[in-house]
């Protein structure tokens, strides 16, 4: 064994690759239970559920990213659903070139909403999109270079905490503003959609769609692995003790820059991942997905779970999403009312999410094992206090 | 004998034949008109169009009604005793009526009376000659209208009816125009004096009309005079500088009155935000409750007063939405504010939940669609200041509500216990604590005021767009963007900022429309950010945590 698989072995304990491959094991059961299974049988998984699922886990992938650099370099970004969106229309961009000649209009070349502005060749930023391996690539190239010139910026110029937090949320809504406009050339309002098929495979079959999802877990299995290494190798120490004290950090001679930067580029590429996969999946991208609203959500996703915990931002991700499906359902009306309660009670009253709630109830409130994440907290708040009160 | 007949014969052509010269005349003018009427009735072409020409010049309103009669071709002439009729036809006589009054006249039969042939050229001479006497109707709006069109179409002709309607004209505006058209007449004129003098006058004009009127006149293949040429290529391009001049100032009013609406919304914002230290999320939301509070106290005012009342509540509703929202500010302080001091990145997330719920309790309450607030009498209509550039009283009120309140404010803090307290509080809260000042209540006032504040805009902002569960929404980003750049805990830096986004962003929308121009401000930003993380106008503090 080399050292980096040593590494891989020791990324959690034995319990935690039990945990960790059981769920990937149940997760990959739901396709199999929706193709094998007869429609009539107690086991059948119908068909909505698969995609639904599917959305599902690429929030967990989004809240995953976010977790990444909230969790454990102390940069709450409100900005990352334009990482999200962008990836979603990198993907959009490619499923709109696969539909070729059997469009409305039937245009070869130019996708139908280009053709009804009356645009006569294809912008010079679509080339290249007709192919998967150039479209998966800026899935991972735009939101990672947009990532890497907006933290080079605000990292070398020292801006933290809720400065950042703004404006990387004036970032995606200027990015929403522009993506409005239909002179961008991606679909304006309607935003790309109308989607045929991704590399020959008809996206309307449920074995499409099996396929899809059944690479969005291994996805977010893989994207988990990767953080959990970065977090737990002396990169990720470094970066947490940014979190806690970012100052005592630099003077000890690190350059807290570039730590953040590297965590917040790669965030940004597995959030642009999650918007790849999440697009075939639900049919359509528009500018929406880029309104600072959303973003916000994501960031009660990763409360909600706990944040700094990595598997706390899937399972609140799958949490509070669960919830709102069930909500617009039953009661559309009452669902602002139960996230915006949601938002503040898990500020106030769980600091650590569904985590922490879980361990205090394994531990019968003695608080006996998380002595060490709660010291941490703790002096976090203190530092974040004595910000707080120099300005 | 012969010679007597000669002479007399002579002497009614001169008179005929002299006639415009005789209109300039103010005398003996009903003499004039008298014989313009017979010279209508003569039989020589030539002659008729003098006389259409005279009774334009005299601007005489009887000729009005006369020379439409005579352009529908149903003047006529009774044979009896040569007064001049309209006749309308019935069967096979005709009705006949008195030209100047209407009067009924009796019926003749077709053979009483004789037609006034009218050709074309003779109609064109009546439509001319009537748009000039439309400069003498009684009604100011026709003439406004034909001075109007006197300026766009300028002849010698119109000259001397402007000429005369001058003397009678006491609306100084349509002076104003008059002498406009006046010059604009003589641009046409043959005489190389008149046209130079005519561009003098012209030169200080600021209306695009004038300015086309002027365009040939720089032409070498429609004026001849090099001099004129020069003179008038000089005058237009003064008017170019002053039509520059004019959209600037246009477009620094427009932007003051956007900067204006961003400083109304990020004030309270500078309180919260900028002396608390607190990222208040709900903060649109608070604007949003001042406007739907305006919209009660509307429908209140409708509902229990008589409508003579109505154009004051909004008096009623400023205090009324401050009082509301400084409430819910000081319940939000207290019940979960409080708790989270010193995190601001989970205050951040709470009050965003609370911003969610206050959306949906409006939603619940009031629907999800716009509410109607009307507009005070007193806040309607604008005035023009100058080369179109109009000023509408909601905009103008709500720059003056603006800074007004950004003046109290600062007032507030500085000469004010509950200020002084307040500034103790946020420069050290330990020490003010010590010194007596219950810290946690003067959070709670602090917090109130500025929701307040919040709320007061959004009575200001009620009045200049839709009143909805979204309003807020619209301005959240914005504000927090008009603080940091201005320099979070600076009321100073809130005002360089508002403004100073407000006009760029208007300076910028006609070279790249309204989205791409707040795009690109908002990219100025976020670089302009880095450069300076703390603001424009930064308070001095701990370089290690800059």
């Amino acid at each position: 064994m080399g050292p980096i698989t040593r590494r891989i072995g020791t990324l959690q304990g034995p319990r935690g690759w039990a945990v960790f491959f059981a769920l990937i094991a149940i997760a990959l059961l739901v396709p199999l239970l929706n193709l094998m299974v007869p429609a009539g049988s107690l086991f059948y998984v119908p068909d909505y559920v698969v995609p639904l699922l599917g959305k599902y886990l690429c929030f967990a992938l989004l809240a995953l990213s976010l977790d990444l650099v909230w969790g454990f370099a102390g940069v709450l970004s409100l900005g990352h659903g334009a990482f999200f969106a962008l990836g979603g229309y990198a993907m959009g961009m490619h499923l709109m070139r696969e539909i070729g000649d059997r469009g409305v209009y039937g245009n070869p070349l130019l996708p139908d909403f280009m053709v009804f502005l009356d645009w006569d060749h294809l912008p010079w930023y679509w080339y290249g999109f007709d192919q998967f391996w150039f479209a998966s690539l800026m899935v991972f190239l735009v939101p990672g270079v947009l990532a890497f010139v907006f933290g080079w910026f605000a990292f070398r110029s020292r801006i933290t905490g809720v400065y950042l937090s703004i404006i990387s949320q004036a970032m995606t809504y200027a990015l929403m503003l522009a993506f409005f406009r239909n002179e961008m050339g991606f679909g304006g309002n309607n935003g790309l959609t109308d989607f045929k098929d991704v590399l020959g495979f008809d996206l309307s079959t449920p074995g499409t769609r099996a396929g899809l999802y059944v690479l969005t877990v291994l996805a977010l299995g893989l994207a988990f692995l990767i953080c959990r290494f970065v977090v737990k190798s002396k990169l990720g120490r470094v970066a947490t003790a940014i979190r806690d004290a970012e100052s005592r950090v630099r003077f000890l001679g690190y350059r807290t820059d570039r730590f953040k930067l590297f965590l917040w580029t790669l965030s940004a590429m597995l959030a642009g991942m999650a918007g790849a996969l999440y697009v075939p999946q639900v049919g359509i991208i528009n500018p929406g997905e880029f309104s600072p609203a959303n973003s916000i959500e994501v960031a009660v996703w990763v409360a909600v779970g706990g944040r700094g915990t990595l598997f706390g931002a899937i399972i609140g991700a799958f949490t509070v999403n669960g919830a709102k499906s069930f909500f617009t359902g039953w009661a559309p009306e009452y669902w602002l009312y139960f996230l915006g309660a949601l938002f503040i009670i898990v500020t106030l009253f769980l600091p650590g999410g569904l985590v922490q709630l879980a361990s205090r109830v394994r531990d019968g409130f003695t608080g006996g094992r998380n002595r060490g994440l709660r010291a941490a907290r703790r002096s976090a708040r203190a530092t974040e206090g004595e910000t707080s009160h120099a300005t | 004998m012969l010679r007597l007949r000669t002479l007399i014969a002579l002497l009614i052509v001169a008179l005929v034949g002299l006639a415009p010269l005789a209109a300039t005349a103010a005398d003996g003018d009903e003499e004039v008109f008298q014989a313009a009427l017979k010279g209508i009735t003569a039989s020589s072409f030539e002659e008729q169009l003098a006389a259409i020409d005279t009774l334009a010049g005299l601007g005489d309103p009887r000729a009005v009604t006369l020379l439409r009669a005579l352009g529908g071709g149903m003047l006529q002439v009774r044979k009896s005793d040569g007064a001049l009729v309209v006749a309308e036809r019935d069967g096979r006589d005709y009705i006949l009526s008195d030209p100047f009054t209407g009067e009924a006249m009796g019926t003749v039969s077709r053979r009483d009376v004789d037609k006034i042939t009218v050709n074309n050229a003779l109609r064109g001479a009546i439509t001319a000659a009537l748009s000039r006497l439309a400069l003498f109707d009684p009604d100011v709006a026709k003439r406004r209208e034909a001075v109007a069109a006197a300026l766009k179409y300028p002849s010698p002709e119109m000259a001397t009816a402007l000429n005369k309607a001058l003397e009678a004209e006491e609306d100084a505006d349509l002076r104003r125009g008059m002498e406009r058209a006046l010059a604009a007449a003589r641009i046409s004129s043959p005489d190389k004096a008149e046209r130079l003098a005519a561009i003098e006058t012209f030169a200080g004009s600021s209306d695009p009309d004038i300015r086309s009127l002027l365009m040939p006149l720089q032409d070498e293949a429609t004026e001849s005079d090099p001099e004129v040429r020069t003179a008038a290529a000089e005058a237009i391009k003064r008017i170019d500088n002053r039509l520059a001049l004019f959209r600037l100032v246009g477009n620094l009013y427009q932007g003051i009155s956007l900067g204006s609406v961003l400083l109304l919304a990020a004030i309270g914002l500078a309180i919260t935000f900028g002396v608390m230290g607190v990222i208040n999320m709900a903060h649109g939301e608070m604007i949003m409750l001042g406007a739907y509070t305006t919209f009660v106290v509307q429908e209140v005012f409708v509902a229990a007063l008589p409508p003579a009342y109505l154009n004051y509540y909004l008096i009623v509703a400023l205090p009324v939405a401050f009082l509301v929202t400084a409430l819910v500010g000081a319940a939000l302080e207290r019940g979960v504010i409080r708790f989270l001091y010193g995190r601001p990145l989970e205050t951040l997330l709470a009050t965003w939940g609370v911003s969610l719920i206050l959306q949906q309790v409006v939603r619940s309450i009031f629907g999800a669609t716009n509410r109607r607030v009307a507009n005070p009498d007193w806040m309607t209509g604008g005035f023009e200041l100058v080369g179109g550039i109009v000023l509408t009283y909601n905009r103008l009120i709500i720059i003056v509500f603006a800074f007004a309140v950004l003046i109290a404010l600062a007032a507030l803090l500085r000469y004010s216990f509950f200020g002084l307290q307040m500034r103790a509080v946020t420069q050290s809260r330990g020490m003010a604590s010590a010194m007596g000042i219950v810290t946690g209540r003067i959070d709670a006032m602090t917090f109130a005021l500025g929701s307040g504040i919040a709320g007061a805009a959004g009575v200001a902002l009620s009045q200049i767009g839709n009143v909805s569960p979204n309003l807020g929404q619209t301005y959240i980003v914005d504000s927090f963007l008009v603080v940091v750049f201005g320099g979070v805990g600076s009321l100073w830096g809130t005002l360089v900022g508002a403004m100073s986004l407000g006009i760029v962003n208007k300076f910028l929308e006609p070279y790249s429309g309204a989205m791409l121009g707040k795009v690109l401000v908002l990219v100025f930003i976020i670089l302009f950010i880095q450069k300076r993380p703390r603001g424009l106008f930064a308070l001095r503090g701990r370089a290690a945590e800059m």
